[in-house]
């Protein structure tokens, strides 16, 4: 399973820096990333190539984060994917909490980051392989 | 001038009498303390066994001051004098922790209480034709129900509509033709601000005069109440230990308040030596109740920071006044009226393990109105890096707090280690608001 890093972080200016000023010192590679926007706080969602040395490195410097299972699924980019992977979930009666996406160049490989709830309760990797989707783990994330 | 008294031989008694009467009180009162576990051990280590083994009003300075934390360590039935079924009321009020301080009033004490409150409205001129709406708290809070049983018994109509809920407020004051309101000043500010909103003229309205308190505030906002509504605002002192509203109340001069001193003793301390001040000058106001003796209360430090005037008043009432609170000797914080601790948020917050080490307590300025918010940071363990968990946490927060100080501030979560460290001189507190 996919792992993501998430981070709590003030909406103040100058945190995401500190974030990411902690990580290239370690000589972390941030892949991906997203932020939920909470209104006077954000949680910043990182794909990287080696999470738990990066959230060590992060908890090391007294941030709040966390490793969460996610699902990385991939999907060729071409109009009509997503809308087939989510009615997958919906009909699967599986809920996103959060999902972001990103497009590889050249191959123009689609990565749809998707958090599910309570992942580890439902079958949804299952159901998202078995329409045809692959979904990736840590490793093949890294090697992208 | 309107000047109209309740009590005149009380209110203009020459001050031997007063003197006299508040001997005759104090023994009194002395008879009863001695009935309470927490006096019938403290008076006999002064010496004072008997109403007799006090002689002269000085004889009350050997008997040593009540704190507050006497109350909340002898909470709940430590000052309590008589079996409760001779209680008629309690009324509580914040505590430096989660523990409250109670006072106890039988029927006596209920109704010289009421009295004192009578004779506070009367002083300011209000009479039977005006109509009085509350605006204090009713419940566990002495501000509604105190002021309630005063003004029933001079003889106002009273419309007990506590706090909240502006618009309904403006509504029973355009219905009902109120005259009098009882409010917190910051509160009535907030009232002006919300009138345009609700298509409503100060002169539509039928107010003549504000009784303002429960929160310090200066010369300078009471004119301006004044004058936004077109009405005479008067002072009112008083404090939950000491039956609430009325202990000192502005005549018509409205050149500070009056205490009453047939019902209480009023000394004026340096907070620091406990010794008097010369008269005139600022301390911290002690007080002791010569009119309940339910639950006796002497020499009890009010924390507040206030001077005497020594000069008689034109309204010829002999009582001395008590300038307006100047502030305060402890770090009480009083919130749109509600008073509270810093404590009483530390307690609270820390208890809760997704909270980190640091707090941090902010009050503000919203409009008329204050607005508390407690920041804290969370604890890095025991976040799961989930929205859900942090917005259910601050909810949980607030509601804790809720529970304890009786208003629900505004909740922020920090980054750990972003605020300041409990080590060294920390600024736990940042008041923003002007000062006085
Ligand atoms: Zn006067």
């Amino acid at each position: 399973m996919a792992k993501q890093l998430h981070i709590f972080v003030e909406n103040k200016p100058g945190r995401l820096r500190a974030i990411t000023d902690n990580l290239q010192k370690v000589g972390i590679n941030i892949r991906a990333f997203a932020i939920q926007d909470r209104g006077d706080y954000g949680l910043m969602k990182l794909i990287v190539s080696n999470p738990e040395q990066a959230h060590l490195s992060l908890a090391d410097m007294g941030c709040a984060c966390a490793l969460k299972d996610v699902l990385a699924v991939s999907i060729p980019d071409r109009p009509g994917n997503l809308h087939r992977l989510l009615s997958v979930l919906v009909d699967g009666g599986i809920n996103i909490v959060d999902a972001h996406g990103f497009v590889l160049q050249p191959n123009q490989q689609g990565i749809c980051i998707l958090e599910i709830e309570n992942l580890a309760q439902t079958n949804a990797e299952q159901v998202v392989r078995k329409a045809g989707f692959d979904v990736l783990g840590n490793d093949q994330l890294n090697n992208l | 001038m309107d000047i109209r008294y309740w009590n005149k031989d009380v209110e203009t008694a020459d001050v031997q009498k007063i003197r006299h009467l508040q001997l005759q009180r104090l023994k009194s009162i002395i008879a009863s303390a001695l009935k309470t576990p927490f006096y019938s051990r403290r008076l006999p280590s002064v010496g004072i066994n008997s109403p007799d083994d006090i002689k002269t009003l000085d004889d009350l300075r050997r008997i040593p001051f009540t704190m507050k934390d006497d109350l909340r360590q002898n909470y709940p039935k430590g000052l309590l004098s008589v079996d409760t079924s001779e209680v008629v009321r309690i009324h509580t009020s914040s505590g430096t922790t989660g523990i409250p301080t109670v006072i106890y009033l039988s029927a006596k004490d209920l109704d010289a209480a009421t009295d004192i409150m009578a004779r506070s409205i009367t002083a300011t001129g209000a009479g039977r034709t005006d109509i009085l709406q509350n605006m204090m708290s009713y419940g566990l809070f002495t501000g509604g129900l105190c002021m309630h049983y005063g003004a029933e018994r001079v003889g106002l109509m009273v419309i007990p509509a506590a706090g909240g809920n502006t618009k309904r407020q403006v509504s029973l004051m355009n219905d009902f033709r109120t005259t009098v309101l009882h409010i917190t000043p910051s509160y009535l500010l907030h009232i002006h601000s919300k009138l345009a909103e609700y298509g409503v003229k100060v002169g539509d309205l039928a107010l003549k005069k504000a009784f303002i308190g429960a929160e310090p505030h200066s010369e300078g906002t009471r004119r301006k109440i004044e004058e936004l509504f077109k009405i005479d605002a008067y002072n009112s002192y008083g404090l939950s230990e000491m039956n609430g509203p009325g202990v000192a109340f502005e005549c018509v001069y409205k050149n500070d308040l009056h205490l009453w001193e047939d019902a209480y003793i009023v000394e004026i301390i340096n907070p620091k030596t406990g010794q008097l001040v010369p008269d005139g000058q600022e301390g911290e106001v002690v007080l002791t109740n010569l009119i309940r003796h339910a639950m006796p209360l002497m020499r009890y430090r009010t924390r507040d920071l206030a001077f005497l005037h020594i000069e008689p008043c034109k309204c010829g009432r002999t009582h001395r006044r008590l300038s307006r609170i100047l502030g305060r000797s402890d770090d009480m914080l009083i919130i749109n009226g509600v008073n509270m601790f810093p404590s009483q948020i530390e307690e609270v917050v820390m208890k809760i393990p997704e909270v980190g080490n640091n707090y941090q307590i902010c009050v503000e300025k919203d409009g008329a109105l204050d607005r508390l918010i407690v920041k804290v940071e969370l604890y890095s363990k025991m976040f799961l890096g989930e929205a859900k968990q942090i917005d259910n946490l601050k909810s949980k927060i607030g509601e804790e707090l809720k529970a304890s100080i009786t208003i629900k501030p505004a909740i922020e979560l920090h980054e750990p280690g972003s605020l300041p460290a409990f080590e060294g001189k920390a600024v736990r507190v940042v008041d923003t608001r002007p000062k006085l």
